[in-house]
């Protein structure tokens, strides 16, 4: 066991602290005269702590990679809770796959515009049919001449109301098994035949959406590896996708959030903090969230040491981080009682109604991206060998 | 950086786990329990493997090794439930005696030759019948679930964190078995009539570092002890058949063995962080002990249940034997502070009471 990370990262350390210091105040704010989210993500890019090690050419910062100053820089923004700079799926599920296989001219085409925020991405995986069998989906592409022509339906699409392209998965080999006839393309959102329908979901917002594709012409090399190699591509998307959604050092600033909360609120006179019932559960969900702290470390090591092995710390992160935050979320829920229910434009709301679109939100992503039940299956399948469910011929 | 065990450690961890898988058998457990052989013929051979020294330094006869390693090595006895003294003698009177600068027992304890046990019922959630009262160096009462009714001496502490030695031997002092579910430890209640006591310690500190450690080696054990049911699990539910199928390919057991791992997992990191900042992260070290030990408490009773499940009717059997693990899980949570209690006292170490 050794926690330190050397003089080396104490010195890189300083200087991301500095640069914090320095810039804080310009950080993308409602109510402040501050940067705009892009200019923001320019100044992130251009000091490397956002796109630190996307290559130069393709208007990353162009580091070497060093995992544990990729970590120092999220520690100590999560500390300053300063903003990280733009998100979504393009920047943390697109870009990588494009590094890991897309063409040179993906690259150059994509990549640059896509981590400086030009360029906003949705992906459209999930049908009506298809979710958590997501290999059998049925939108199809059909190869004329130099274009596909796409038809079918996407569903619970995010973003895509907002999207400038689509990363999509299709059907392009209807003679192929299941898992061998999905191609994986690239296309503009304002191409003919797209129509986009919002969905409101339960936290009263439209963040997802119907995409529905009438004969969608695209051009043939806007498809990232192979003609019938989708599936692959997608899941290596997927495992960028699924450790991050919901990180331990998040969870301890929401948790820190709990605390405040309980401290400065009050029931019957009474400080909530003060109430014994409330704080063991509030311990309780301290005790977990210190627990998966500690297993991201675990993680965090076994990426930086080779022939460490952190055994079945990563495939579990999924479920129990997404299951963590959504009961954190209620307990300060609980605390506030009544107040808790505040939302939208109700003068009495608290943390401006984060906890309960939260507690919403979490939900979602324990359904979005495999499903807890979905998770427990691969923990058990791939983690313990346990036998796959006996297959059932297809209607 | 590198978060984890060493190589050493885990070299550590695996000649304990084939030797104990050799030596401590299940039915050398039960021979334990049933009173047909004593825990002390085990704790010898755990001598052979410098065990009671584990943590006493080398100087003293002993190995000389930190709270990570002890860590390691309660998991290894408690995968194998194994009837041994290891927390008050190797771990909890061996670390408090350092810390006051009492080394004279310190080299019998290293060659098994003398065991110490725990009564630190009195600061610890103390139940009405238990009480004691120091006039001098002299107590009087009576100490409940003291660890080890096999020991020859007693570290006992009074309200204040005062800490007293006493021989089991001594003039004036009875000691009765007191019988648990767990049969695979020891406790008793020791009964005292003017009993002339060795003072050890009147810093609290030195009864504090010892209850923090006593507890992560609990909640190692307890991590230990349910890593091993649901190993049981994973076998027999690949073997078991029912409706012409392995009971693994149904998805409820395949679920209840996901919730198992899901959960311990994450508590193997919990517990090495903690036994780490017992020697190196001082000012963490009392939050991560109640707090690691509440934590695995909590999963570790999950698990107790759900791999006890998992197995059917065989589950619920003295056949198998599973309730042995299921009984020292049990027993964890309670000795040194139940959850609610840890959780209490962690909420107090942060100003939050
Ligand atoms: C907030 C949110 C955002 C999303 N964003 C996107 C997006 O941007 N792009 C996109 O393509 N998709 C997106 N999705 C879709 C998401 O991936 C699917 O909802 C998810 O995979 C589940 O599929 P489903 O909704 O069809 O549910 P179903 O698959 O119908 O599942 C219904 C229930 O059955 C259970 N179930 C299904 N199969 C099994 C099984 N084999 N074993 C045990 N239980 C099973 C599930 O666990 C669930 O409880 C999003 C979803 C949400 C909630």
């Amino acid at each position: 066991m050794d926690l330190s990370f050397g003089i080396e990262y104490t010195n890189f350390r300083e200087e991301v602290k500095g640069f914090i210091d320095q810039h804080q105040d310009k950080q993308p704010s409602a109510t402040t005269e501050s940067m705009t989210a892009i200019e923001w993500q320019k100044l992130l890019i251009d000091n490397g702590y956002h796109s630190r090690t996307i290559p130069k050419e393709y208007g990353g910062f162009g580091a070497e990679p060093d995992i544990i100053k990729s970590r120092i820089i999220a520690e100590e923004f999560s500390r300053a809770r300063i903003n990280t700079g733009l998100g979504g799926q393009g920047i943390s599920m697109l870009v990588p796959v494009l590094l890991e296989m897309g063409s040179e001219e993906q690259k150059q085409q994509f990549i640059r515009s896509t981590i400086g925020g030009e360029m906003v991405w949705c992906q459209g995986y999930s049908e009506p049919g298809a979710g958590s069998d997501l290999a059998s989906l049925t939108t199809k592409a059909e190869l004329d001449g130099d274009e596909w022509v796409i038809n079918g339906q996407k569903i619970w699409t995010s973003t895509a109301q907002l999207a400038d392209w689509i990363f999509c998965l299709v059907r392009t080999e209807p003679e192929a098994s299941k898992h061998q006839g999905i191609s994986f393309l690239l296309f503009d959102m304002k191409t003919q035949g797209i129509e986009v329908r919002p969905l409101v979901d339960m936290t009263g917002s439209a963040n997802f959406n119907e995409v529905f594709f009438t004969d969608v012409r695209v051009p043939k090399d806007q498809i990232v590896g192979k003609r019938g190699q989708g599936w692959q591509v997608a899941n290596a998307i997927l495992g960028h996708e699924r450790g991050s959604l919901a990180p331990p050092e998040a969870a301890k600033s929401r948790l820190e959030g709990v605390i405040r909360l309980m401290q400065s609120e009050t029931i019957g006179g009474e400080k909530v903090i003060d109430n014994p019932v409330f704080r063991d559960r509030l311990m309780s969900i301290q005790g977990r969230v210190l627990a998966m702290q500690f297993n991201d470390m675990r993680l965090f090591s076994a990426r930086i040491n080779k022939g460490q092995s952190a055994g079945m710390a990563g495939i579990i992160v999924k479920l129990m981080g997404t299951e963590l935050r959504h009961e954190l979320e209620a307990l300060a829920i609980d605390a506030m009682g009544e107040i808790g229910l505040s939302y939208e434009d109700n003068p009495y709301i608290r943390g401006e109604g984060s906890w309960q679109y939260l507690y919403m939100y979490f939900l979602g992503l324990i359904i979005g991206g495999g499903t807890s039940q979905i998770q427990k299956n691969i923990i058990s399948e791939r983690g313990l060998g346990m036998p796959k469910e006996p297959k059932v011929d297809a209607k | 950086m590198e978060f984890g065990l060493s190589q050493e450690q885990i070299m550590l961890q695996d000649m304990t786990n084939k030797y104990l898988a050799e030596q401590v058998s299940l039915e050398r457990v039960r021979k334990v329990v049933s009173s047909e052989i004593s825990d002390e013929e085990i704790w010898q051979e755990l001598t052979e493997l410098g065990i009671p020294g584990l943590m006493i330094p080398e100087a003293n006869g002993g190995v000389g090794l930190g709270a990570l390693d002890a860590a390691v090595i309660a998991e290894c006895l408690a995968y194998h439930v194994t009837p041994s003294a290891f927390l008050s003698s190797a771990v909890m009177a061996p670390v408090a005696l350092i810390a006051a600068g009492k080394d004279e027992l310190l080299a019998a304890i290293a060659a098994g030759e003398q065991r110490v046990g725990i009564a630190f019922g009195e600061t610890i959630g103390a139940r009405r019948e238990a009480g004691i009262a120091v006039i001098g160096s002299v107590l009087s009462g009576k100490c409940l679930f003291v660890l080890d009714s096999q020991a020859d001496h007693y570290l006992i502490a009074d309200k204040d964190k005062n800490l007293y030695l006493v021989a089991a031997s001594a003039q004036g002092l009875q000691r009765n078995n007191l019988t648990t579910v767990d049969k695979t430890r020891t406790t008793c209640e020791l009964v005292l009539d003017q009993v002339e006591a060795e003072v050890i310690s009147n810093d609290p500190a030195v009864y504090t570092r010892s209850l923090d450690l006593g507890r992560v080696m609990q909640a190692a054990d307890t991590l230990g002890a349910a890593q091993s049911m649901l190993d049981q699990s994973v076998v027999y539910a690949k073997q078991r058949e029912q409706f012409n199928r392995v009971i693994a390919s149904f998805q409820a057991v395949k679920h209840m063995c996901a919730d198992m791992v899901a959960n311990l997992e994450p508590c193997r990191s919990l517990v090495w962080y903690a036994a780490h900042a017992m020697d190196q992260v001082p000012e963490e070290a009392r939050l991560m002990a109640c707090h690691t030990k509440a934590h695995l408490s909590e999963v570790g009773k999950a698990v107790a249940k759900t791999a006890t499940e998992v197995h059917g009717g065989m589950g619920f059997t003295d056949l198998v034997g599973l309730h042995y693990w299921f009984k020292r899980i049990g027993a964890n949570r309670q000795l040194l502070g139940s959850p609610e209690l840890l959780r209490n006292e962690a909420a107090k170490i942060q100003g939050f009471v």
